[in-house]
């Protein structure tokens, strides 16, 4: 079985700052980690292979520092990474992501599963799973908590809803996304951080996936972000005082003036 | 502090406090009060590989030594010393063969080491026979192809838990510690049993069990060595593992360190921090410098020993012996820096304190280590004057 697991670097959200002035993220200085979910995603695609056996292949989408996330892929256990790096694939937004993570997919060999985390932390938008899926014209499933059953052809897993799960099944090739429910990831060890360092990561161009040039990049990206903002805070406490009961008769008047 | 580390240690160091800080700080406290073997951490343990640093490459292992098994052990330490404890007697069951095994008994049973499927334990306390060697009963008796082993072994770490088992036993009365001999005993073997698990103060989470053997047949193959010396192989191997006791109590004492100011930035009294005070400024102070000293002894003497010195007895003595000291004095200290919290079981000082204390006991009291390194001194002064 031939798994691929979509990973993506983004700055550690416990370091996440925004520029006031700017309105951008500020990554300079901030640690780069992989999507916390994203690695559920690899994680399951890992024991898949060893359950089942096959091999992983780990893409990720991003600058040349993205390299490091594939390393740590390789540490864990990944058999064969891709960098998706270049300056035509610079300021794609999730349209443009999920056709050249598709186009990517669909150069891979005899694929039966991709597996994403059900977002990434800094964009939050949960599109590029879905979009992959609806670029490939296979199907997908997202916030998946559970896998029932894998067959080289049929998945059975179960979907986190609001107000449980659903179980539902598809037919493969298919796209998930992965909750943190999951699994838990593993903690690499010596032997595959070594090999992880020693790794050459290759990278992979808009001519290597034979993609259109309008639809990667800015280019190929009708989203256009008009501005970012930290949400202004109104913590405003107001005291009423009085008996407990007329305190409780001017908050009636209050919620009802609301 | 940088110790110039190689990147490889390093990278040992960071996966061991990883692991220590993600997987066995959120559970410590839980083991302590079950008193679990921590099964579940061995595995990741030995997922990770670090089962692996302290073994030589030809036997699956990563080719390191003393310095990274007591990076490791430190780093655990940290975080639960009783959990260190259970990988330290790995370390500690499997340097005799490491050093005197034979070419079949090291790819026999050090892979296994290595990966973490196998633990291994150190068999020679008896209830007469602790600093005073001599009072061993355990006897191994040559019959035909085998050995036939006989007697009780106390408070062995990793006792029942373990697969391989390192067992001093006399196989020559008349001798006495010169008539000691060094076996492999696997667990399984019938006439191998395992007494109860012993009530300790601290290190709750690891396994100390009596270790029992009713004509207990092993091949003659297993002998570590030559019959007689099973004491020199005793010496070589707490010349190794000493360190790491070292290493475990420097663990300790730096978590206790942490705790304490950590607690002296967040508790008020008398409407500021307590760290204000210079009453406990000045013992941080002295618990950092205290842990620092211990920590440059330990991984001093490791990398002594590491680069193939001999005569190593009296240093290992002396990181084992300063480490542990220090590690007892800063956790009665990070205990009294967080008061009546630091009494609690909620606050994981008080189980820093008990862990110490066996620090300053297992491999050789602190006593027995003044001993050996005095008697380096005389015998070194002797033969100058000579």
């Amino acid at each position: 079985m031939h798994i691929v697991a979509c990973i993506k670097q983004v700055p550690d959200p416990s370091q996440a700052r925004i520029d006031r002035e700017t309105g951008l993220v500020i990554r300079e200085g901030v640690d780069k980690i992989i999507n916390p979910y994203d690695l559920h995603a690899l994680e399951e695609a890992l024991r898949i292979k060893e359950t089942k056996g096959g091999k992983v292949t780990v893409l990720s989408m991003g600058p040349a520092s993205a390299e490091q996330v594939l390393r740590d892929a390789i540490a864990m256990g990944a058999d064969q990474v891709i960098l998706l790096s270049d300056r035509q694939f610079a300021g794609a937004d999730t349209l443009a992501t999920s056709y050249t993570l598709a186009r990517a997919v669909a150069r891979l060999e005899d694929v039966n599963l991709v597996i994403c985390g059900k977002q990434a932390v800094d964009g939050d938008t949960a599109q590029v799973g879905p979009g992959m899926a609806a670029k490939l014209d296979i199907p997908h499933i997202t916030q998946v908590r559970k896998l029932r059953e894998l067959t080289e052809d049929k998945l059975v897993a179960e979907k986190l809803t609001d107000r449980g799960y659903e179980v539902v099944e598809v037919p493969l090739p298919a796209v998930i996304t992965v909750v943190k429910e999951l699994n838990e990831p593993r903690i690499p060890g010596l032997r595959g951080m070594m090999r992880a360092k020693k790794a050459e990561i290759p990278v992979w161009g808009p001519e290597d996936i034979e993609a259109e040039a309008d639809r990667i990049g800015l280019k190929g990206s009708p989203t256009q972000v008009w501005r970012t903002f930290e949400p202004e805070r109104h913590r405003k406490g107001e005291m009423l005082e009085g008996t407990p009961s007329e305190q409780a008769a001017a908050l009636w008047q209050r919620l009802r003036s609301l | 502090m940088d110790y110039f580390l190689t990147e490889e240690q390093q990278m040992i160091k960071d996966l061991a406090a990883r692991i220590a800080d993600e997987r066995v700080k959120p559970v410590a406290a839980e083991l302590d009060e079950k008193e679990e073997f921590p099964w579940e951490l061995m595995k990741v343990l030995g997922e990770a590989d670090l089962f692996a640093v302290w073994v030589p490459e030809e036997y699956g292992g990563l080719g390191g030594g003393v310095l990274e098994q007591a990076l490791v052990v430190e780093e655990l330490s940290r975080a639960c010393s009783g959990v260190a404890v259970s990988y330290a007697a790995s370390a500690l069951g499997s340097f005799p063969i490491i050093l005197f095994g034979t070419e079949e008994q090291k790819q026999r049973y050090l892979p296994d080491i290595a990966s973490g499927k196998r633990l291994a334990a150190f068999a020679l306390t008896e209830a007469n026979a602790g600093s005073d060697v001599s009072g061993i009963a355990t006897t191994a008796t040559l019959d035909g192809d085998e050995y036939v082993l006989n007697g009780t072994k106390q408070w062995i770490t990793n006792g029942g838990e373990a697969d391989i088992y390192t067992v001093i036993a006399v196989t020559d009365k008349t001798k006495g510690p010169r008539g000691y001999s060094a076996f492999i005993v696997e667990k399984g073997t019938p006439g191998l049993s395992f007494g109860k698990k012993e009530k300790k103060l601290g290190i709750r989470a690891s396994a100390t069990r009596e270790v029992i053997f009713e004509n207990c047949r092993i091949p003659k193959e297993n002998l570590l060595g030559r019959e007689g010396q099973g004491f020199v192989i005793t010496m070589k191997t707490f010349d190794r593992t000493r360190p790491g006791v070292g290493a475990q109590a420097v663990g300790i004492a730096q978590g206790a360190l942490d705790e304490a100011v950590k607690y002296a930035r967040e508790r008020v009294q008398f409407g500021q921090p307590i760290s204000s005070f210079q009453g406990i400024q000045f013992m941080l102070a002295d618990m950092a410098t205290q842990v620092e000293a211990a920590r440059a002894l330990v991984y001093s003497v490791a990398r002594w020993i590491d680069s193939g010195a001999k005569d190593v007895s009296q240093a290992a003595a002396m990181a084992k012996l300063f480490a542990s000291d220090v590690c007892m004095k800063v956790t009665v200290d990070a205990v009294q820096i967080l008061g009546g919290y630091g009494y609690m079981r909620e606050y994981p000082v008080e189980k820093m304190m008990r862990d110490a204390k066996i620090t300053q006991i297992y491999e050789g009291t602190n006593q027995i280590q003044r001993s050996i390194i005095a008697l380096d001194l005389i015998k070194k002064a002797a033969r100058k004057n000579k």
